[in-house]
């Protein structure tokens, strides 16, 4: 089969979320039905919307909600909520059917979806719909209760959706714990083309939300489960698979706020637009070096955003004082904002939302996050590599030159692992370790990696004096780099 | 197809119902029959029975919030009774309709 004809079979409609449309490989299967599955709450219903209201206001696709379990009425307003345009779309290319059965109607034997088809094929024509979403299919189906009836219906619907050429979104409920197969409307699937799962759970006290496809007829996808949030904005899909656009390299340089540490990077420090990561165990000085980092921005005239957690604005500013390092002139022009998050108490997707939030509101040209490791205290490891990811992504694409701390896992400093694996999408890798040396502990910087740049491999020695932050001149002796009171013999005996 | 059938006297009080069905469909046939049969063996001088065909007149249906068929409305007397299915369990027609269930009669 030739790649033209592959193409044609496998048209895709793009969901409007850049995230579901990376691990759908396009979004969903064109003219044909996606179902939706997940436990209450967990976010169907407001997927089913976004991709509905996006085909329409982007790409000027009418479509239809069929709405059969929260009213009509609601599911519009819940569209409003997140900033979409529900009364102007409900005017040119949205309709919301009620099919909602009150609890006043009586059953009295065996009943069909002909005329509700019918009557939905009907106003599809004359709005020359598109898409069509059916929430809550199993509230309908239960109205049926005969599992024959069931069957017989769902078929049908199918067919229908088949005839109509229309792209259909089919939301379901299932019970979390139970495998798909032992679900009550385990058939269901069967019939869809690209069948998404959602799922919701709490770890470490915080709420994580989980999307992931289980199949899609002739199409490559994301295997693996991949974080999700419902933020102001309605659904956000954390990419998985790296397929991203490369932004514009920068050839200029930005500062690290050390001159010696600019040096080591080959002359003038990070490449604007990149990102490093400063690795280090408690104490290490790892919240000075990226404050320096912030100060050299704010003096350069920048807008420059610190975000720390579990530490309070005005005590990082008090302590920097001893350093020579004042960011208080910068928070009074403006130029610097800072923010103190408490990491407990919310997901890394939450943490995620609201940095961005902060990035958009502030928009930095620099930007520090102290650590970011912290993403992951709450909600599980998985979920904030991701979110680190997206972060990563995120400063990138927007040419913001980034500094996020992190602390070393495990005991052993000298461990090159990060808590987030970072350190492979990370343009830059700094790490500060303690030496141990002549019953001496001193601090000693080395450049792990740096993409691009010339750097120095040398383990040099920090010096944090009252004068600001600085690197000692290397001495070697013996095969080992001279620190503390070993390097000033030296430097005294020259 | 939309004809309304008119037994007796449409008087005061008659009893009015709209009937949504879905062409020639199994369970819309049978629903006709059997509205037809309850009308005539509790009301058989007062009633009338508007049938109409969803396939016909799909707008309607969507604008009436008919959401599956066959669909019956008692329309009078009030209040409004929507019943769902084809009505072969007389015992939940007569008892939404408010009338005398056969064990009582």
């Amino acid at each position: 089969m030739s790649d033209k004809a592959s193409a044609e079979i496998l048209e895709k409609v793009s969901s409007g979320i850049e995230g579901f449309d990376d691990i759908t490989a396009g979004g969903l299967p064109c003219r044909r039905t996606t179902l939706l599955m997940g436990g209450p709450g967990c976010g169907k219903t407001v997927l089913a919307l976004q991709c509905l209201v996006s085909s329409a206001r982007d790409r000027g696709a009418p479509g239809i909600f069929v709405a059969f379990e929260e009213g009509a009425r609601r599911v519009a307003a819940n569209g409003s909520a997140f900033g979409w345009d529900m009364p102007e779309l409900e005017k040119k290319s949205l309709c919301f059917v009620n099919a909602t059965m009150p609890s006043s109607v009586v059953k009295s034997g065996a009943f069909d979806l002909t005329g509700l088809l019918a009557s939905l094929a009907a106003k599809a024509r004359e709005m020359g719909a598109k898409t069509i979403v059916f929430d809550a299919v199993d509230v309908l189906l239960a109205l049926l209760d005969d599992p024959a009836a069931e069957s017989r219906e769902l078929h049908r619907l199918h067919e229908w959706l088949q005839e109509q050429e229309m792209t259909g979104i089919l939301t379901t409920k299932i019970e979390d714990d139970r495998p798909a197969s032992a679900q009550r409307y385990g058939f269901m699937p069967f019939m869809a083309d690209c069948v998404v799962l959602l799922s919701q759970r709490v770890a470490d006290r915080a709420a994580v939300r989980a999307i992931r496809v289980i199949k899609y007829r002739g199409s490559p996808h994301v295997l693996n489960e991949v974080p999700f949030v419902i933020g102001s904005k309605g659904v956000e899909v954390g990419s998985s698979n790296g397929v991203h656009p490369e932004p514009q390299p920068f050839t200029e340089r930005v500062s690290t706020g050390v001159e010696r540490l600019d040096e080591m990077f080959g002359g003038g420090g990070f490449y604007r637009g990149t990102n490093a990561l400063l690795t280090g165990s408690s104490g290490s000085g790892k919240s000075t070096l990226a404050s320096a980092f912030i100060d050299a921005a704010c003096r350069r005239g920048e807008r420059a955003l610190f975000v720390s957690f579990d530490e309070n604005s005005a005590d990082i500013v008090r302590d920097l004082s001893t350093m020579s390092i004042d960011l208080a002139p910068h928070l009074a022009s403006g130029l610097l904002k800072m923010e103190a998050i408490r990491s407990e108490g919310a997901s890394s997707e939450e943490h995620f939302m609201r940095m961005k939030a902060l990035i958009a509101g502030h928009q930095p040209r620099c930007i520090a996050i102290d650590p970011l490791s912290a993403l992951a205290r709450m909600g599980g490891g998985l979920a904030a590599r991701a979110v680190a990811e997206r972060l990563i992504y995120l400063c990138r694409n927007a040419g913001i030159t980034a500094l996020f701390t992190s602390l070393l896992e495990g005991i052993d400093p000298h461990l090159e692992t990060t808590a987030m694996h970072v350190s492979t999408i990370a343009d830059s890798w700094i790490q500060i370790s303690f030496e141990l040396l002549d019953g001496e502990r001193n601090r000693a910087l080395s450049i792990i990696k740096s993409r691009g740049t010339k750097h120095s491999k040398l383990l040099r020695e920090l010096l944090f004096r009252d004068t600001g932050i600085t690197l000692a001149d290397p001495y070697n002796a013996g095969g080992e780099v001279l620190m503390g009171t070993l390097r000033r013999e030296k430097e005294d005996a020259q | 197809m939309k004809e309304a059938i008119l037994a007796g006297q449409a008087l005061n009080g008659a009893h009015v119902f709209r009937l949504y069905l879905a062409g020639g469909a199994p369970n819309s046939v049978r629903a006709l029959a059997n509205l037809y049969a309850i009308c005539h063996k509790h009301f058989p001088d007062s009633h009338r029975i508007e049938i109409i065909d969803v396939l016909q007149e799909p707008m309607r249906a969507l604008a009436e919030a008919i959401l599956v068929t066959p669909t019956v409305v008692k329309v009078s007397p009030a209040p409004e009774q929507q019943i769902i299915g084809n009505l072969s369990e007389e015992e939940e027609v007569l008892r939404a309709l408010g009338l005398p269930q056969k064990e009582n009669v």
